[in-house]
């Protein structure tokens, strides 16, 4: 953070303020985390993304672009491990429980009880643009069984095909499906009651 | 053969990760056509898919806070 940061700042002093730099660190640690289930790799990946971001900071506008473009050299240092784990047929045990919301939200004949209902969401399109809607996501994601999160992540954010996933990973492929099913069970029920029944912000 | 809110749910899942067959195609869509909390279901799982692909393109309040002047203009 020394001469190099110094450099950054001068062009863009608010840009990458300290906490700014902070909480996006935080933020990518605890996906990191997440996702490698090592403290140290996730360190390293993150210094390394951040630094590699850095270098370029003066181009960027906004600090959107900034998390934006440091999540995405991130997000490919965490592919490249996870595939090269899947190679060196270093199967990663997946610890954690994994509990199934289907009994609480059905029925005993299968259907949905009528409190948990699926309503129509208002303006998806427009939620995603909103800041307190990433936090509920943050809180919503961390509500689930860190298997479920770190499937569902996988699968729909760093975008890995099922096949690497099962191989990266101790997990069958119709396990899999279970885990994720029961990760969008689960996310769509707390981001229904904890932001689009919360009605207009 | 009827499916059931559980199962249809499953299904629109597991459509994402596989093909479905042929019957269970048949299956969910007879079951959608009768069931409008399996059709919000349906649009809401590919929210959920859309909203993760989001997940690093999240706003900053403080772009706003800022009042940076590239922000709004």
């Amino acid at each position: 953070m020394s001469g190099q940061g110094e450099a950054v700042r001068a062009t863009d002093s608010d840009l990458l303020d300290e906490q700014f730099l902070a909480q996006l660190r935080r933020q990518m640690v605890q996906f990191a985390r997440m996702q490698l289930q090592d403290e140290s790799l996730a360190e390293d990946a993150v210094q390394e993304a951040l630094i590699g971001a850095l270098q370029n900071a003066g181009s960027f506008a906004r600090r959107a672009a900034v998390k934006t473009w440091v999540f995405a050299i991130l997000k490919n240092k965490i592919v490249d491990i996870i595939r090269q784990r899947a190679r060196m047929a270093e199967g990663v045990s997946l610890p954690g429980e994994d509990d199934d919301p289907g009994e609480r939200l059905f029925d005993q004949s299968g259907h949905w009880n009528k409190e948990d209902r699926p309503n129509r969401w208002a303006e998806p399109d427009t939620a995603v643009k909103n800041e307190h809607f990433w936090r509920v996501f943050e809180v919503c994601l961390d509500g689930l069984p860190v298997k479920q999160a770190r499937l569902f992540m996988m699968r729909e954010f760093l975008e890995l095909e099922s096949d690497e996933i099962c191989g990266s990973l101790e997990v069958s492929t119709s396990n899999l499906h279970v885990m994720l099913f029961r990760a969008r069970l689960r996310l769509r029920e707390c981001l229904d009651k904890r932001w689009f029944q919360e009605g207009e912000r | 053969m009827m499916k059931k809110c559980r199962g249809a749910t499953r299904l629109m899942s597991d459509a994402l990760e596989r093909p479905l067959t042929g019957a269970e195609k048949m299956a969910l869509r007879t079951h959608l056509l009768m069931c409008g909390s399996c059709r919000n279901f349906s649009r809401q799982v590919l929210e959920l898919r859309n909203f993760a692909r989001h997940f690093s393109h999240q706003p900053d309040v403080a772009d706003d806070a800022a009042g940076k002047p590239d922000a709004d203009s």
